[in-house]
C-alpha cells in the first residue's frame, strides 16, 4: 500500500513538474502563435538566478519564487522587444532565432559560471508516510503548480490584463481600435511566459544539478507538451502533462529513467501524428 | 449515357449546422452548368464536397461512374478534374509558362507539355507575360491564368469557383469566351455570385438556397422565375454584381 | 528548359575543382593537414543534405542529424563486424533510407504542418542521443561490435577497395574520394532539381494544394526528397566514421542537428552552393575560435542565427547576389527575378 501511494505521489510530481515547466510556453504559444525555442534556457536562467541569489544570502524561497521569475521576466520582455516583434506571423523563422537566442545564453552562462554542475541543497527534508519515506520537496513543487494554475486561470478570466490579453490574440486590430496596445500586450505576454520558465527553473533548482545545457531538454519537454496539448492554455497544458508525465515515470519505474525519458518522446511522437491540432483541439474546444 | 457527375441525397453538417442536405444532382459529358445562390447557400460547400476538401455526412458523389467520397484531392484531379478554387492558387514564385506546365505534364510526356503549354499561351493571350512570375500580375491576369491552367491538364470535368471575380469590361468577356470554348470539349461547373456574367455564359442553371437545391431550369427560365428573384435577385435592380 | 546550359558548365566546374584538389592537394598537404581539410568536405556534404530537403523540399527537420548518425553507426557496426567494407558503406546509406521511409511515411502522410513537424524531429532526435546514450552495458552487442553507450565506438575499420579487405585507403586516398563524392553529390543534386521531378518538388513547396489540385501527389513527393536527403546524410556519416576512426551519441545530438541548420540559413535557404559555403565558413570559423578560446564558440554561433534570420532573412549567397546585380545591373528586371526567385523561401 505505501509503495503504492509513494508511486502515486511521484507520478503526480513528475505530472506537476511537466506543467510547470512548459505553461509559460502554452502561454506564449496559445496566445501568440509563437514557438519560443529558448524556454528552455529562461529555465535555466531561472535556476542559475536562485542559485546566485541563495548563495548571495538571500533566503532560498524568496530566491526561488520572486527573484527568478522577475530577473527571467524583464529579460523576456527585453527579447520580445528586440527580436520576437520583428518576426510575427512568421512561425518557423521565429523557432530558429531563438533557437540562436538559446545558444547564444548557453554560450554566455558557460563563460560566467563554467561547465561544471551548480545546485543549492533542498530546504524540505524528507517526509515519512507509513513505513516509507519520500522527499517533502514533491509536496512543495505540486502546491507550486497548483498555485500557478489558479493564479492564470483567475488571470486570463476575471481581470481586465486577462480580457485584453485574450482580445488582442483573437484580433489585434478590433482590440486596437478599443484603445489597446497591442505591442504592449504581447511584451506582458511573453514576459510572463518567461517569467513562468524563469519559476520553474527556480523551483526545480534543489532537486536537479543544474549545467549551462539543462535547459534543452526541459525546453524540448515544455516543446512536445506545449503542441501535445493544443490550442487550449491550460486544460492543454494539463492533459498533456498528465499523459506524457505518467508514461515518463511508469516506464521509469520498469526500466530505467532514460528509457522513461525515451518512452515519453515516443509517446509524443505519435501523439503529435495522430491529433495534430494537440488534446484540446480535438476533446476540449475552445477552453483556456 | 452515364452521368459524368452523380450525386445522390448528398449533405454535410458542421455540428448542428446542415450546411448541405439532400442534393441529388446530375451533370451530363459536355454539359456547362452554372451554380448560383445567396451566401452561404450551400454552392461552395457543395463544390468543396465534389473536389474532395470536404468529406460528406451522408450521400453520395460519383464523378466518371466512380465514388468519391474519402478520396484524396490529388486522386479526384487524376480522375480528369480541373480544378479553379475561389481564392486564387497558383505557384507564385513561378513564371506564367512554369505554371501551365506544371499542369499540362501531369499527364503528358515532357516533350507534349511543352507544347501545350505554348498552345494555352496563345489561346488564353498571355504570351506576352509567359515569363514573368504570377506573383507581378494584376488580379484579373490571375484568374486567367488559372483558366490557362486547368485547361493544360485536358480535364474531362472543369469546376469552376468564381471564375470572374474582381474582372472588368475586356477580361470579363474574354473569360466568358475561354469557358464557351472549353465547354466543346469539357463538361463544365461554375459556381459564380457575377449576374452580368452569368447571363454571358449560362446554359442551365442549378439555384441553392439555404443548403438545398431550390430549382433546376434553363438560364431564361431561372433568370425570370418569382421565387428565385426573391431569395436572390430581389434586393438589386437590374441584376447588378453581388 | 533555360538554365539547363548554366547547370551544365557549373557541373563542369564543380566536377574539374574537385578532381584537381582530389589529385593535387595530397601532393601540397600532409596526411593531418588533409584530416582537418577533410572534415569541411564531409560536413558540406551534410550540409547539402539539408540543403535539399529544406531548400527544394520544403521540409525543415529539426533532427536532420539523425540520418546523419544512422550512417556513421551502421557503417561502424557492419564494418566491425564484416571486416570488407562495401556492404558496410552500402548500409549506411540504406539503412537511414529505409528509416527515412518509414518515419517519413509515418510523418508526412499525416499532412502535420511545419511546427509539429519541428515537434516530432526534435523529439526523434532526442530519442536517438538518450538511447545510444544509455547503451553502455554489455548487453548492448551487434555481432562484435558494442555500441559502447556515450564513450562511443572506438577504432572504426577505414573503407578498403571494394573486393580488397587488405588494400585500405590511405589519408589522401579518402581525402580524394570525399571530395569527388561531394561534388558527385553537388552534381546530382543540381541535375535533379532542374529536372521535371525538381520542378515538381519545387511547386509542391510553393503551393502543396495547387500541386495537389493538378493532380500530384505532394505527400508522395515530399517522401521522396526527404529520402534522398536522408541518404546524403548518411553517406556524409559514414565517411565521417572513416574520418575520425571513432564515434559517439553526439553525433545525434541537437546541437549537432542545429549545427546544420545554421549552415543552411547562413548560406540561403534554396541554394546548394551557399550552404557548402555556410558551413565551411561557419566550421572554420568556430575551429579558429576554440583554438585562441577568447569566446564561447555558442555564443557566436546563437548569435549568428539569430542575426542572420533577422537582418538576412535570405541568407548569404542571395544577398551578395543581389548585391552584386544591384552594383553591375541597376534595374534590370530579368537579375531581379532571378534572384528574387532563388530567395523564395517555403
Amino acid at each position: 500500500m505505501d509503495f503504492y501511494i509513494v508511486a502515486g505521489l511521484e507520478v503526480i510530481s513528475g505530472v506537476a513538474t511537466l506543467v510547470l515547466v512548459a505553461v509559460g510556453l502554452a502561454i506564449v504559444f496559445g496566445m501568440m502563435r509563437v514557438i519560443n525555442l529558448a524556454h528552455g534556457e529562461f529555465l535555466m536562467l531561472g535556476a542559475y538566478t536562485a542559485i546566485t541569489a541563495t548563495n548571495a544570502g538571500i533566503n532560498i524561497f524568496v530566491s526561488m519564487l520572486v527573484i527568478a521569475p522577475i530577473v527571467v521576466g524583464l529579460l523576456g520582455i527585453v527579447v520580445e522587444r528586440v527580436i520576437i516583434r520583428y518576426l510575427y506571423g512568421r512561425l518557423m523563422d521565429t523557432m530558429l532565432a531563438t533557437w540562436g537566442l538559446s545558444l547564444l545564453f548557453i554560450g554566455v552562462v558557460t563563460m560566467v559560471f563554467g561547465n561544471t554542475t551548480s545546485g543549492i541543497s533542498s530546504p524540505l527534508g524528507p517526509v515519512t508516510i507509513g513505513s516509507v519515506s519520500t522527499s517533502g520537496y514533491k509536496f512543495f513543487i505540486i502546491a507550486v503548480t497548483i498555485c500557478v494554475i489558479v493564479g492564470l486561470y483567475i488571470l486570463f478570466k476575471r481581470t481586465r490584463f486577462g480580457l485584453i490579453a485574450r482580445a488582442t490574440m483573437q484580433n489585434p486590430d478590433m482590440a486596437a481600435t478599443l484603445g489597446v496596445d497591442p505591442n504592449r500586450t504581447y511584451a506582458a505576454t511573453f514576459g510572463l511566459g518567461a517569467a513562468l520558465a524563469g519559476l520553474a527553473g527556480g523551483v526545480i533548482a534543489p532537486v536537479t544539478g543544474i549545467v549551462p545545457t539543462i535547459g534543452v531538454v526541459f525546453g524540448a519537454k515544455a516543446f512536445i507538451t506545449v503542441i501535445g496539448g493544443g490550442g487550449s492554455v491550460i486544460i492543454g497544458t494539463i492533459s498533456a502533462s498528465s499523459v506524457f508525465g505518467t508514461i515518463n515515470q511508469v516506464t521509469s519505474f520498469v526500466s530505467t529513467p532514460v528509457m522513461g525519458e525515451v518512452a515519453m518522446l515516443l509517446a509524443a511522437i505519435i501523439l503529435v501524428r495522430l491529433l495534430p491540432t494537440g488534446i484540446t483541439g480535438r476533446f476540449f474546444k475552445g477552453g483556456i | 449515357m452515364t452521368p459524368l457527375v452523380k450525386t445522390e441525397n448528398l449533405g454535410i453538417h458542421f455540428g448542428g449546422l446542415k450546411a448541405l442536405n439532400n442534393v441529388n444532382f446530375t451533370l451530363a459529358p459536355g454539359e456547362l452548368r452554372c451554380l448560383i445562390g445567396p451566401n452561404g447557400a450551400g454552392k461552395t460547400t457543395f463544390f468543396r464536397l465534389l473536389t474532395g476538401v470536404h468529406r460528406p455526412s451522408v450521400g453520395t458523389v460519383q464523378i466518371a461512374g466512380a465514388s468519391v467520397v474519402g478520396s484524396q484531392t490529388h486522386e479526384i484531379a487524376e480522375l480528369g478534374v480541373g480544378i479553379k478554387t475561389q481564392i486564387p492558387s497558383l505557384f507564385e514564385n513561378l513564371s506564367v509558362r512554369e505554371n501551365i506546365w506544371l499542369s499540362a505534364r501531369k499527364r503528358n510526356t515532357r516533350r507534349a507539355a511543352d507544347e501545350i503549354t505554348e498552345e494555352v499561351l496563345v489561346r488564353t493571350e498571355l504570351e506576352s507575360v509567359a515569363s514573368t512570375n504570377v506573383i507581378k500580375l494584376a488580379h484579373g491576369q490571375w484568374q486567367t491564368v488559372e483558366l490557362a491552367v486547368v485547361m493544360a491538364g485536358r480535364p474531362k470535368l472543369v469546376l469552376l469557383d468564381e471564375p470572374a471575380a474582381g474582372m472588368t469590361g475586356y477580361e470579363r468577356e474574354k473569360t466568358a469566351r475561354l469557358i464557351e470554348e472549353m465547354n466543346k470539349d469539357h463538361a463544365i461547373i461554375v459556381v459564380e455570385h457575377d449576374m452580368e456574367f452569368i447571363k454571358m455564359i449560362a446554359k442551365t442553371i442549378t439555384v441553392f438556397n439555404r443548403g438545398e437545391v431550390l430549382m433546376e431550369d434553363t438560364a431564361d427560365s431561372v433568370l425570370n422565375n418569382e421565387r428565385v428573384k426573391e431569395v436572390y435577385l430581389g434586393k438589386q435592380a437590374g441584376g447588378v454584381t453581388l | 528548359m533555360t538554365g539547363k546550359m548554366n547547370d551544365i558548365v557549373s557541373s563542369g566546374l564543380a566536377g574539374s575543382l574537385a578532381l584537381a584538389a582530389a589529385f593535387l592537394m595530397p601532393l601540397f598537404f600532409n596526411d593531418w593537414e588533409l584530416l582537418q581539410l577533410m572534415i569541411y568536405v564531409i560536413l558540406s556534404m551534410l550540409a547539402l543534405s539539408l540543403a535539399f530537403i529544406w531548400g527544394f523540399g520544403g521540409i525543415l527537420s529539426f533532427g536532420h542529424a539523425v540520418f546523419f548518425g544512422l550512417g556513421a553507426y551502421a557503417y561502424a557496426i557492419a564494418a566491425a563486424n564484416f571486416g570488407e567494407t562495401t556492404l558496410p558503406l552500402l548500409l549506411s546509406i540504406a539503412v537511414p533510407s529505409v528509416f527515412a521511409v518509414l518515419f517519413g511515411y509515418f510523418m508526412l502522410y499525416g499532412r502535420i504542418s511545419d511546427v509539429y513537424l519541428g515537434a516530432i524531429t526534435l523529439s526523434l532526435t532526442l530519442v536517438f542521443e538518450k538511447f545510444m546514450n544509455s547503451t553502455a552495458g554489455p548487453q548492448y552487442v551487434i555481432g562484435e561490435a558494442r555500441l559502447g553507450g556515450a564513450n562511443g565506438i572506438p577504432s572504426i575499420p577505414r573503407l578498403n577497395v571494394p573486393g580488397f579487405p587488405d588494400w585500405v585507403l590511405s589519408t589522401s586516398d579518402l581525402f580524394g574520394l570525399c571530395v569527388i563524392l561531394l561534388a558527385g553529390v553537388y552534381i546530382g543534386l543540381k541535375f535533379l532539381i532542374s529536372s521535371d521531378f525538381g520542378r515538381i518538388i519545387i511547386a509542391v513547396r510553393e503551393n502543396e494544394m495547387r500541386a495537389e489540385l493538378l493532380g500530384y501527389d505532394a505527400r508522395k513527393y515530399k517522401l521522396i526528397t526527404f529520402v534522398i536527403g536522408a541518404a546524403i546524410a548518411g553517406l556524409a556519416g559514414c565517411l565521417f566514421a572513416n574520418w575520425g576512426g571513432f564515434i559517439s551519441p553526439k553525433v545525434f545530438a541537437l546541437s549537432q542537428s542545429i549545427q546544420i541548420i545554421i549552415w543552411v540559413v547562413f548560406g540561403g535557404v534554396g541554394t546548394l552552393v551557399g550552404p557548402i559555403l555556410g558551413c565551411m565558413l561557419i566550421q572554420w570559423f568556430t575551429t579558429y575560435l576554440t583554438t585562441v578560446n577568447i569566446i564561447n564558440k555558442d555564443v557566436v554561433l546563437g548569435a549568428l542565427l539569430t542575426a542572420v534570420v533577422l537582418l538576412l532573412p535570405s541568407g548569404l549567397i542571395p544577398t551578395i547576389q543581389r548585391l552584386i546585380n544591384k552594383i553591375r545591373l541597376p534595374r534590370n528586371t530579368t537579375a531581379r527575378i532571378a534572384v528574387e526567385k532563388a530567395e523564395s523561401r517555403p
